[in-house]
């Protein structure tokens, strides 16, 4: 493509971010989106975007919504991200922590017609001190570990609560356990998940 | 404001999933706007749902989705598109109504069009789609709820005032996020009218034959 007007947009300066950065790991792409957050370059843009939102995609898909609409609703859920960052706080949430949530939230209110309700996305640039950048990552990273040592009965329940948005009761219909073991395979499951907060970093 | 009772691990987990009903979700929302504590806990359970998300093999996008995205941020007006995100309508410090709730009331009790149950209580309807009951209740000192189970989960949130039950005492920030193992009767403890935030995510069962004769008026 020589021709300048026949350019998509960004695409000249995806070329030189390519060759200087390749992030592969949680805190790079964490790092990056912070730095978007503040500086607001196109090219971070785009690298987050093709990073994430294949991503975004399968999960949405995996809620159970067709291709197409995944499709839109990831579209939807990388324009937030777009028109957001400034809400990001990287000593609060791990980029694909604060991205998945952006497309939870598309995906509800596209189901329900009904905005999610959200307790604080437009503090979280401010408020208590939550440590350093990094220490999201690092604990995201230690918490991926932690979720392939589930018991199998334990990573199931959390898969239909993220995966499938299955409710309690639903989940509990459709294993055939009451709803108190369903609460309890749950909180043993996110305990065990979150003792990597526990341990220093 | 100390809180004393907190959202239970599988509430926030099932929160941060956005795997329970919009009125469940309105009333978790509302105790981490007032609850530091759980504040922190749901932003743990999100890294959950981040760290999923990351596990997934990606999907393909179509072929012009960066394109279709950038066109779409170029179209938008975009120091007004920032400017509507940031700045909120100015919300009044002393509100009793915590944000999410506002955007379905409004920042005030007053203003509510109460439809009485009894004398001394009084209940409105919030206009979340859900299976279950999302709704505010306003109770008059010394008055109680009328004893009930639930099928499923139920969560009580107190905005204004205070009651106690068989499980404690519970004033303005405390939650009670019971399952379907407890039968309960809250008796208001305050000088003033208790208000609270309750949703279900089924019909709740009373325990009486008042309360059954109730339900088909009060949709309970």
């Amino acid at each position: 493509m020589t021709d300048k007007e026949n350019r998509t947009p960004g695409d000249d300066v995806e070329k030189v971010v390519a060759i200087n950065r390749d992030p592969s790991a949680s805190r790079e792409w964490t790092a990056l989106l912070a730095h978007f957050a503040e500086t607001r370059e196109k090219a971070s843009y785009i690298q987050l975007f093709r990073h994430f939102a294949p991503k975004v995609k399968a999960y949405i898909i995996r809620l159970g919504l067709t291709e197409a609409t995944a499709e839109e609703l990831m579209q939807e859920t990388m324009l937030a991200v777009w028109n957001k960052a400034h809400l990001y706080n990287s000593s609060k949430a791990a980029a694909s922590t604060w991205i998945f949530t952006l497309a939870r939230n598309q995906s509800i209110d596209w189901m329900r017609r009904q905005k999610y309700p959200e307790y604080e996305l437009e503090d979280w640039h401010v408020g208590e001190d939550e440590g350093d950048a990094g220490e999201q990552s690092v604990l995201s990273d230690r918490m991926a570990e932690a979720i392939k040592t589930l018991p199998e009965n334990q990573a199931q329940v959390i898969y239909m609560s993220f995966f499938e948005g299955r409710s309690h009761q639903e989940i509990a219909d459709r294993i055939g356990i009451p709803l108190g073991s369903v609460k309890s395979r749950i909180r043993l499951a996110a305990d065990k998940l979150k003792s990597v907060w526990r341990v220093d970093v | 404001m100390s809180i004393r009772h907190h959202l239970d691990e599988a509430t926030l987990l099932s929160y941060a999933a956005g795997s329970m009903s919009q009125g469940m979700a309105l009333v978790t929302a509302c105790h981490l706007a007032m609850c530091p504590d759980c504040r922190k806990r749901a932003q743990s359970s999100e890294a959950i749902g981040g760290v999923l998300m990351d596990t997934l093999t990606p999907s393909p996008i179509s072929d012009d989705a960066l394109d279709a995205v950038l066109a779409a941020i170029e179209a938008q007006d975009e120091p007004i598109a920032i400017e509507t995100v940031r700045s909120k309508p100015e919300r009044p410090a002393d509100s009793d109504v915590p944000a999410p709730l506002a955007d379905y009331i409004g920042e005030s009790f007053d203003d509510i069009e109460w439809k009485r149950i009894v004398p001394g209580v009084y209940y409105f309807d919030l206009p979340c789609q859900s299976g279950g009951v999302s709704r505010l209740l306003r109770i008059a000192p010394g008055k109680a709820m009328l004893p009930h189970t639930h099928e499923g989960n139920e969560l009580t949130l107190v905005l204004k005032g205070s009651f106690t039950d068989e499980i404690g005492r519970f004033a303005a920030g405390d939650i009670a996020d019971l399952d379907d193992q407890i039968e309960h009767q809250p008796l208001v403890d305050s000088n003033e009218d208790c208000i609270c935030l309750v949703a279900t995510d089924a019909p709740l069962k009373f325990t009486t034959i008042l309360g059954r004769l109730m339900q088909p008026m009060t949709g309970f």
